[in-house]
């Protein structure tokens, strides 16, 4: 999902990068034969966090190479399932677990290899931020968190040491809205479906995560409640794809996207002024110079959250490579790396201690920039004086609502989505 | 040299490279297409079986019309109309174009440099030209711009982009060159002095074209919209991208499924669509012999 952005981006460095790879060995040439033994990391994922600037730092400091095998969040699901000996590690997503996990594709990590692991956050291990419990509809982490041993195919509703996967990053999603068209403020879900709005909306046509979306807005109007949005029965699909039939047929809707630059392009153009979003798309928007707003709404976050998995046959030499590489990942320099990009690292405290004050003031605290907010590759994101979108990490993450989820009616779910888009 | 022409391989020997090719990535993948389509499945796994649930799943409350049509129905209806509706223009135009270049061009530079010119919507990748139709047909775009200046129109024309006209639009201005090519090869293999002759006894303009050039243009005709029609039955990118993701197609469908894992529900599709396809294709063969032509 939030990911396919950089994907091109990703696919040309990473090109780039196993090109370079390969030329280098080939200039070397005989005499470095033991240049063959450094370690090298087959890395499946949408790898929309590891730039450059990742695998050379990840180079100098533990000689560990990446090659990555880039694909989108879904192919990476099918890869676990059809080739699961393809890759040496995974970068997925925890609401693919209650699919992955019975297949036994996957290992059960140790968490006592895991260094920082007491210091992952509680978002993830307890569902709780600050001490106060958060929304957890949905495939929430700590639902699909922990098994019943390392090679089980259950979940265990209490911690144990193994875990499905090692938390890295994670974010809360909402409305992306055009603040200079829509001019006023702008508090609920519910104003997708505003007919003020008619024919300047959108939504996204990725039936999981489009569901919650429609979801959340019509849970908002008061049309209904749920119990869970992440698992609806059919008659609570039916129900929401009514809504959402009837406001297609009235010509709400302008488009739907399916890929990032759609929805970056709807934006941009101001044919569409409110829309489901996710934050990379808003970040890229702005780099355009055309205000966009992240907004916060009152009925709380749609959130997603991902993590390092490994193949089931990994073991030995093979396992303390991608071990030593999870462990680096979270030793801060990536966390501080993610937290600029306006993700969220799973250990925080490593990351604070790669980022300056006034940076983690902005992104962490929600206080106002003292300086100029760069992205890690140095584009300015946000002026002095300008506060994040939904403020602090304990206002934005502290009001999650649901999780991206897989529900047991999935089938019936994206049948229904389909009708959806074909009334 | 004349060495190299005593030995005559047989045909089967020549034939075999290519139908090697066609048994292992074609005609193998197809088969477990359809034997798959049989099978049962859950969320992460595909189970030998043999069910038909997968084709009465697609057919399922179609042949009631209680709740209006089915996703299914609406869904090859509106591919049905896209395709129609694209034939007829990439014909009419295709046809035209392909007439100027072998009749009105007479050097070979010249109808090359042109044919160049036809080729230059597929210079650009699906991206750019999603972002590029934006600010022609857009709601702040050209022709809107043009539409509101001079008062043909009082608010935007929101019908211009996102829509099924632009879905046709994209589609024409794309695929008339693959009824340009064949037709074109066609017209080149008319022997000038018929129509010569046809002048010759007194035949108008209108009676060459209709009697002579178009019944000769019969194979390019055919082939050209085998062309057009299978890639818009199989479309979902285009239809997805102009048509704002609004509208439904099967590639979609099938996309959709393939992306959950619900492979053998993708191959039943799959297989209605390729035989719908191929029903198609055999009634348009029915009309023309194009072996015979050829």
């Amino acid at each position: 999902m939030k990911k396919n952005i950089t994907r091109r981006n990703m696919l040309k460095t990473s090109t780039a990068a196993v090109g370079a790879v390969a030329g280098a060995g080939l200039l070397k040439g005989f005499p470095a034969i033991h240049a063959a033994d450094a370690p090298v990391i087959r890395y499946l994922g949408t790898a929309v966090n590891m730039g450059d600037a990742v695998q050379k730092r990840l180079f100098d400091d533990t000689g560990i190479k990446v090659k990555f095998i880039v694909k989108t969040t879904d192919e990476v699901v099918k890869t676990i399932f059809t080739q699961p000996n393809s890759f040496d590690i995974v970068d997925s997503e925890y609401f693919s677990m209650p699919k992955l996990v019975p297949s036994g594709n996957l290992l059960g990590m140790d968490t006592k290899r895991i260094k920082e692991w007491d210091n992952v956050t509680s978002a993830f291990t307890k569902g709780e931020v600050a001490g106060k419990k958060i929304g957890d509809q949905g495939t929430a982490p700590k639902k699909v968190m922990y098994l019943k041993g390392s090679n089980s195919k259950e979940f265990a509703s209490e911690p144990t040491q193994h875990v499905t996967l090692i938390p890295t990053v994670y974010n809360a999603d909402t409305l992306g809205i055009r603040p200079d068209l829509i001019k006023r403020p702008i508090s609920t879900w519910a104003e997708l479906l505003n007919p003020e709005f008619k024919g300047k909306a959108s939504i996204l046509n990725i039936p999981s995560i489009g569901i919650m979306d429609a979801a959340m807005v019509v849970e908002s109007m008061g049309e209904y409640k749920y119990p869970d949005k992440g698992n609806m029965t059919k008659k609570e699909i039916d129900l929401t794809m009514k809504i959402f039939t009837e406001a297609k047929k009235a010509g709400q809707f302008r488009a739907f996207w399916s890929d990032f630059n759609e929805s970056v392009n709807l934006m941009a153009s101001g044919e569409v002024v409110i829309q489901s979003m996710w934050s990379p798309a808003i970040t890229a928007v702005r780099t355009k110079g055309i205000p966009c707003v992240y907004q916060p709404l009152k009925e709380g976050y749609r959130a997603w959250a991902a993590g390092f998995g490994l193949p089931a046959t990994t073991k030995g030499r093979q396992a303390d490579i991608c071990y030593e590489f999870i462990n680096w990942y979270l030793s801060g320099w990536v966390g501080a790396y993610l937290n600029r990009q306006g993700y969220y690292s799973a250990v925080i405290p490593t990351a604070k201690k790669y980022m300056e004050s006034y940076e983690w003031d902005y992104w962490m605290l929600g206080k106002p920039a003292t300086a100029d907010i760069m992205s890690p590759e140095g584009k300015k994101l946000a002026s002095k004086g300008e506060i994040r979108d939904g403020g602090s990490y304990e206002a934005r993450m502290g009001s999650v609502e649901c999780w991206n989820a897989t529900m047991d009616e999935n089938k019936y779910m994206v049948r229904k989505w389909n009708e959806m888009i074909a009334s | 040299m004349p060495k190299l022409f005593q030995i005559k391989p047989s045909v089967g020997l020549l034939s075999l490279p290519y139908s090697l090719v066609f048994i292992f990535f074609f005609f193998i993948p197809l088969v477990l297409t359809f034997v798959i389509s049989f099978w049962d499945y859950n969320e992460y796994s595909i189970i030998p079986d043999f069910i038909l649930e997968n084709y009465r799943y697609i057919f399922e409350n179609c042949f009631s019309f209680e709740n209006g049509m089915c996703v299914t129905f609406k869904t090859y209806l509106s591919t049905f109309m896209f395709c129609l509706i694209t034939w007829f223009f990439t014909l009419i135009i295709g046809f035209f174009v392909a007439y100027f270049l072998s009749f009105y061009v007479n050097s070979l530079t010249w109808q090359i440099a042109l044919f160049l010119l036809c080729t230059i919507p597929f210079w650009t990748s699906n991206v750019i030209r999603m972002i590029s139709w934006i600010p022609l047909l857009g709601r702040n775009g050209l022709v809107n711009d043009f539409f509101l200046s001079t008062g043909l129109t009082s608010t935007p024309q929101e019908w211009l982009l996102y829509s099924g006209f632009s879905v046709v639009l994209a589609f024409v201005h794309l695929y008339t060159l693959f009824m340009i090519v064949p037709i074109f090869n066609s017209m080149m293999r008319i022997d000038k002095s018929i129509i010569e002759a046809a002048y010759d006894s007194g035949a108008n303009g209108f009676q060459i074209l209709w009697n002579i050039i178009i019944p000769l243009c019969k194979p390019g005709i055919v082939i050209g919209s085998i062309f057009v029609i299978t890639v818009v039955m199989g479309d979902f990118i285009t239809i997805g991208i102009m048509g704002g993701q609004q509208i439904p197609s099967i590639g979609k469908i099938i996309y959709v499924e393939m992306s959950y894992l619900q492979l053998p529900a993708a191959a039943a599709n799959a297989v209605i669509l390729l035989l719908l396809t191929l029903l198609i294709i055999w009634i348009m063969t029915k009309m023309i012999d194009i072996r015979k032509e050829l």
